[in-house]
């Protein structure tokens, strides 16, 4: 399974939506996903992928794990991976 | 109803082990919040707290003692054997039958938790020390407090979260003001500084790695401290009489309720207990010259406590002043209550403010007098002491010059 199917499988489970409904564009935001289902999306992403992901919730917005959509996150979540296999 | 004032305080906590000690700090805004040294620290991502250092319990109590004590018991005795000799109270008779304690704690033994479930899940042993529960038991403080003096009236703690230790001084408020107690032993205690407190608290993502900035514009989170601050709370005629030194007198106390969100606060349930508390005081708005602040150093609090006071005073919340000491001692979680109000009781009766240290960059969204980074030197007849908790639960008490 690729990192993007992975990441959107967690983000809809975490939206209560059907996968098919999650796409690369929306925002966590539009999908229903308040600030506690985001901590617990990232929490869900790093025991999958086995990484640690920079995240501060007082600035989700900060770092360089970019939260602002499903495509931004499946980004930087392919970047967490790439790094740490080398 | 009767009048309750303050003739007794004591702590220990990241500034000092004693009253003198914290305020002397808090005056010289000093920071107490550094390295943690607990077990395991490397396989925590957040390595900095207010911890309570230098401490050796085996100078404090005994081998039977410290079997019976959490660390956090250990506190609270510490806090309350300053608290108690500073009011010169002795319960005997009809005094102790109508004298109790009330305390706060949101986690209670928590080290002994940590401690045993290492014992039983990564050492795999399968025997614990027959006093585990009584030492972590959350009511374990309190009981220590009332059989060491002697408390035979209405004594229990309260658990609220952040909230747990300005719950547990108001409902000892009230026992005074109504008449059911002359005298009661309140405050609270935390220590979860060890690695299953702090773990559990990573998870939250709220927690920052490097300091904690009230009301600044970078602030990025919370940082924990421990310890534990109690007071003698007593019927005014009661202290009169007997020619005690009074510190300050408890005028005000409201509790409400967000029924909203189990982490995100409520700019509404904080003003209307921020109100509550006034009104309940039965003072104008703007006799308030000083709030201590619940002022975490998260994104969320700092905002919504600020818009809280803002619509609660008007035009005076920009007269007033506003600082958060944890910037300084830390979130002692359900002991934080407590040791803010040490600096509530030295705004009122010293004249002296405590300081927001680590204030950097201003922000829009907190745009009060957070007396930044200095202590400040002003009179103020009436102060506030808010705290709001996770759950929703929020608690306020006012204080009084005398």
């Amino acid at each position: 399974m690729s990192v993007k199917t992975k990441v959107m499988e967690i983000i809809a489970e975490q939206a209560v939506l059907d996968v098919k409904d999650v796409t690369p564009e929306k925002t966590l935001q539009e999908l229903g996903i308040d600030s506690l289902g985001l901590v617990e999306s990232i929490f869900a992403i790093e025991e999958a992928f086995d990484i640690q992901v920079p995240f501060n919730a007082n600035d989700p917005h900060a770092g360089e794990f970019d939260v602002s959509s499903v495509a931004s996150v499946v980004q930087a979540v392919e970047n967490l991976v790439a790094a740490q296999s080398q | 109803m009767k009048r309750v004032v303050i003739t007794g305080q004591g702590s220990i906590n990241a500034l000092g082990n004693t009253v003198p000690e914290t305020l002397e700090a808090m005056r010289e805004g000093r920071c107490g919040i550094g390295p943690l040294d607990i077990r395991d620290v490397d396989r925590l991502s957040i390595q900095i707290g207010g911890q309570v250092r230098g401490y050796d319990p085996e100078a404090r109590f005994n081998r039977q003692q410290i079997a019976l004590y959490d660390r956090f018991t250990q506190f609270t005795l510490l806090a309350a054997e300053e608290a108690i000799t500073q009011s010169g109270l002795t319960f005997a008779g009809e005094l102790a039958a109508t004298s109790g304690v009330v305390l706060g704690t949101a986690g209670g033994g928590v080290n002994t938790w940590d401690d045993n479930y290492r014992t039983v899940y990564e050492d795999g042993k399968n025997r614990v020390h027959p006093f585990v529960v009584p030492k972590l038991m959350n009511n374990a403080a309190a009981s220590h407090v009332s059989m060491r003096y002697n408390l035979k009236g209405p004594s229990f703690t309260v658990a609220t979260a952040c909230s747990s230790s300005n719950h547990a001084m108001g409902q000892a408020f009230q026992l005074i003001r109504c008449g059911a107690a002359k005298a009661m032993v309140t405050g609270g205690s935390e220590s979860m500084l060890c690695f299953g407190g702090i773990k559990a608290w990573e998870g939250l993502r709220v927690m920052s790695r490097d300091a904690c900035r009230p009301f600044s514009a970078n602030r990025n989170g919370m940082v924990q401290g421990e310890g534990a601050a109690l007071f003698v709370f007593e019927e005014y005629e009661h202290a009169r009489a007997r020619g005690a030194d009074i510190l300050a007198e408890v005028i005000g106390f409201a509790m409400t309720s967000d029924a909203s969100d189990i982490v995100m606060p409520s700019k509404q349930g904080a003003a209307r207990a921020i109100q509550g508390a006034v009104t309940d005081a039965r003072i104008p708005l703007d006799a308030v010259g000083y709030i201590n602040a619940h002022g975490t150093g998260t994104a969320a609090n700092d905002k919504t406590e600020c818009a809280a006071v803002a619509d609660v005073f008007g035009a005076h919340a920009d007269r007033l002043m506003i600082s958060s000491t944890k910037s300084m001692h830390g979130h002692v979680i359900g002991g934080t209550g407590a040791i803010e109000l040490l600096a509530c009781i030295m705004a009122v009766r010293d004249g002296v403010i405590a300081p927001t240290i680590g204030y950097e960059e201003p922000d829009p969204e907190c745009a009060l007098d957070v007396v930044p980074n200095t202590a400040r030197d002003a009179h103020v007849e009436v102060c506030l002491s808010n705290a709001f908790a996770f759950g929703g639960l929020n608690a306020v008490l006012a204080l009084k010059r005398i």
